[in-house]
């Protein structure tokens, strides 16, 4: 019995000890280095307007349907896409006829958008649904036949607009981790800063 | 695979290798009650406190029964102490969104969750759980479950390192000395690393920005009581709407996402998880998660190899979980970058794979290695949807948890779990060649035996029992988020992952439904604790008869637990029992989805 009341106290002291050290002591540790190290990702790597209006975060990505921009890849975070408060994606299986039907929707919508032939094969990041619903990226592949459009709308040169592509475009870390993308907010508005 | 997906691969099993051997001999130094390590002068005062509050002699060893018991009582205090902040968050502190407290159902199904090194979350985490909530009715468990893990693995090493013996060590010492040496001090240089990558770290509450290009929508009307407003027919009015903003989440997110991969948890901060670009924000950042979640459990085969003076067998348990890992990484990735015929036949770039849930900064291969990883490890973080995984890139995860999660596996429970098989590849090559099985120089003997069949039976009861019953009620179909076989994959997985203790899920499965049913919530909760504890406890036992065994000196006849024939037999006893176990439900799940979506079968 005495074994027993021995464990008890030590099992209440270790959680409330614990609590004390990983849960206050350890997060504020962290808390205090990154914020004088790592500033401004530590605060979300936010997008600062020049009158101090939050227009984003570089990591977000954000809904866009005009032409004079380019658009994000499809989302399921939230009944509007891109809800950053509700993260998440559609969770649709390979035999879904639910996510059969948005593809095919999309992929219609993406040829006459984007002028492309009746049987043009489409990106397939251009008309899938991200894992987070807030994917910042699109292919290169994807922003290149966006290009054309964006271009036009804007009066801008093709070449202006794929200049502004590359300089947007995340490269694979370290030469070889992951693959590379283009940061669509970013990408549209270094568009409306060029114009 | 493109040659760079086969460079990544290469560098990630490299590195592994080559952290193995420090990690694992610096394992040894803080798993002995009175070890030194180079963190001893910061370190030891927190640690000599801690005993001495705790009212702890640390040179006590404990037998196999007292250890299990204070690993209980440490468990059971650690469940009521989330469940309770978790009902009354709303009158804690640090709650800027006034989230409310959690229903009961949902409270106990998370603090269960956590306390078993699950992570399973019926929730979303943005719109659920306070700071408070996060960062200590959680966190805690993030670093205590791992701990509990690591100490059971290590008195499970004792029991066969040592001979004629009776006690496997302290739980306590074990446990505070797990979390201040092991766990602490990585995490807290792991979380700065996050950060650097563009993690949040903060306290503020939650920032609206103004978006770039404000979206024009449709709303359901709602009148004054906030009911949605219906025209004659009985259908929803719409109105137009104009959005303007984007909520951007933060937190003390990247302290909570380090311990959650190192300590092979796998709770997300937010809904999305590790998919989310907040919580695995570069490909930089998602390499290293991916290692944090194996450096331990491929430590611990250091640490076994080192204890039982045969460090041939543990290279021998680690190539053995090395190639199922390989394996099941090759399958999943060739099957995901092959893509969706069916999309395909829409006009889907064929070359590009299967996207559909996860992230353009990952990939297709980056993806596959990430979903392999977390099920073969028990950590459950996803970083794409493995709901919208092909038939077969979907089976690869679920198969592995249904392993055992040996493969590396859970910190300390991948490695306990493997020797359960151990014990058993020694017992059936015993009875192959007609000698009495011996294990490094232990006889094995009928109990020992049933007590290792006994974890690995309560698992596969509870998984195929509760899909089984899940799958004929109301309560079970209600919460699918897709129809045929699919749906009953995801049945299938939920059970699978909480009973693994995984927490990764086919995540379309709504457990927590807003008419408040609470069977997927109580269920999955059971699954956990069976999962956990009824693993363990037979494991125990199983440590407590060979600790007393002698050792009996090498003959000619032994069976060598090093070399290839060894490694094979392992990996052949853990398919063997893995596929006898669960082939025919997955028949009826992913393998017919296969042959379903190759005639292009929709639902």
């Amino acid at each position: 019995m005495k074994a027993l009341f021995t464990d008890i106290r030590a099992a209440v002291v270790a959680t409330l000890v614990f609590a004390v050290v990983l849960c206050g002591l350890y997060p504020v540790a962290v808390w205090g280095v990154s914020q004088i190290a790592f500033k401004r990702k530590a605060d979300g790597s936010l997008i600062v307007d020049k009158d101090g209006t939050v227009r984003g975060s570089s990591l977000l990505g954000q809904v866009f349907a005009g032409e004079k921009y380019f658009h994000s890849r499809p989302s399921a975070a939230g009944a509007f896409g891109y809800d950053g408060a509700s993260s998440g994606g559609s969770n649709l299986g390979p035999t879904s006829q639910k996510l059969n039907d948005a593809i095919k929707d999309r992929i219609a919508a993406y040829r006459t958008t984007e002028g492309l032939a009746a049987t043009a094969a489409v990106p397939a990041d251009a008309v899938t649904a991200s894992g987070s619903g807030l994917d910042p990226h699109i292919s290169v592949k994807n922003a290149e036949l966006q290009a054309a459009r964006v271009a036009k709308a804007r009066s801008l040169s093709v070449e202006k607009v794929k200049e502004l592509i590359a300089a947007s475009t995340t490269k694979p870390d370290l030469g070889i981790l992951g693959d590379a993308g283009v940061n669509v907010l970013e990408l549209n508005l270094a568009l409306d800063a060029a114009k | 695979m493109h040659s760079t997906d086969w460079l990544q691969f290469a560098l990630f099993i490299g590195l592994l290798a080559l952290i193995t051997k420090p990690l694992g001999i610096y394992l040894t130094q803080v798993l002995d009650a009175n070890g030194k390590t180079w963190l001893d002068p910061v370190i030891r005062p927190l640690e000599r406190l801690t005993y001495s509050l705790m009212g702890l002699d640390r040179n006590k060893e404990q037998g196999w029964k007292q250890y299990t018991l204070a690993m209980l009582l440490f468990s059971l205090v650690g469940v009521l102490f989330t469940y309770l902040i978790l009902r009354f968050q709303h009158l804690l502190p640090l709650n800027p969104q006034h989230l409310p407290g959690l229903s009961d159902h949902l409270a106990f199904n998370t603090a269960v969750s956590f306390t078993t090194n699950t992570n399973w979350q019926s929730y979303g985490g943005e719109s659920t759980m306070s700071y408070f909530s996060q960062m200590v009715a959680l966190t805690i468990h993030n670093f205590t479950s791992a701990a509990v893990g690591i100490s059971i693995a290590a008195a499970l090493v004792r029991g066969i390192a040592r001979a004629s013996a009776t006690t496997l060590g302290n739980f306590w010492v074990d446990l505070v000395r797990t979390t201040y040496y092991l766990l602490l001090p990585f995490c807290f240089v792991f979380a700065l690393f996050l950060v650097s990558q563009g993690i949040v770290q903060n306290f503020k509450s939650y920032d609206t920005a103004k978006l770039v290009e404000p979206q024009a929508v449709q709303v359901a009307k709602m009148d004054a009581s906030n009911q949605p407003v219906v025209d004659a027919a009985g259908k929803p009015v719409m109105e137009d709407k104009t959005l303007t903003e984007q909520a951007i989440v933060q937190g003390p997110m990247a302290s909570q996402v380090a311990i959650k991969m190192l300590g092979t948890n796998g709770g997300g901060y937010v809904n999305a998880n590790a998919a989310h670009p907040f919580e695995n924000p570069t490909p930089l950042s998602n390499f290293v998660q991916m290692l944090s979640i194996f450096a331990i459990g491929s430590a611990l085969t250091y640490y076994l190899g080192r204890m039982v003076k045969n460090q041939a067998h543990g290279w021998a348990v680690w190539a053995a979980m090395m190639l199922l890992f390989v394996g099941g990484v090759l399958v999943c990735a060739h099957f995901e970058a092959a893509g969706n015929p069916i999309h395909q036949a829409l006009g889907v770039a064929a070359a590009d794979g299967n996207m559909e849930g996860k992230e353009v900064r990952f990939g297709i291969f980056n993806s596959s290695l990430f979903a392999t990883i977390t099920t073969a490890a028990s950590c459950g973080a996803v970083n794409s949807m493995h709901d919208s995984f092909t038939a077969i890139g979907g089976l690869v995860p679920l198969f592995m948890i249904e392993l055992g999660e040996v493969v590396i596996g859970g910190v300390g429970a991948g490695l306990y779990g493997m020797l359960v098989f151990v014990v058993l590849a020694v017992f059936i090559a015993g009875l192959m060649v007609g000698r009495t099985p011996e294990y490094l120089g232990k006889k094995i003997q009928a109990y020992d035996v049933k007590m290792a069949m006994l974890s690995l039976l309560v698992l596969c009861m509870s998984i195929l029992g509760f899909t089984a019953w899940a799958c004929v009620s109301d309560w079970g179909l209600a919460g699918l988020n897709n129809a045929g076989p699919h749906g009953f994959s995801e049945m299938l997985y939920a059970y699978s992952s909480a009973t693994g203790n995984n927490g990764s899920a086919f995540a379309g499965l709504t457990a927590n439904p807003a008419n408040g049913d609470p069977h997927y919530n109580v269920t999955l909760g059971i699954a956990m604790l069976i999962g956990r504890f009824l693993m363990i406890v037979p494991i125990m036992a199983l440590a407590g008869s060979l600790v007393q065994k002698k050792v009996s000196p090498p003959s000619a006849g032994t069976f060598p637990v090093s070399g290839a024939t060894f490694t094979i037999l392992l990996i052949g006893t853990v398919v063997l029992i893995g596929a006898l176990n669960f082939l025919p439900a997955l028949a009826l799940g992913p393998i017919v989805e296969h042959f379903l979506t190759a005639g292009g079968k929709l639902f």
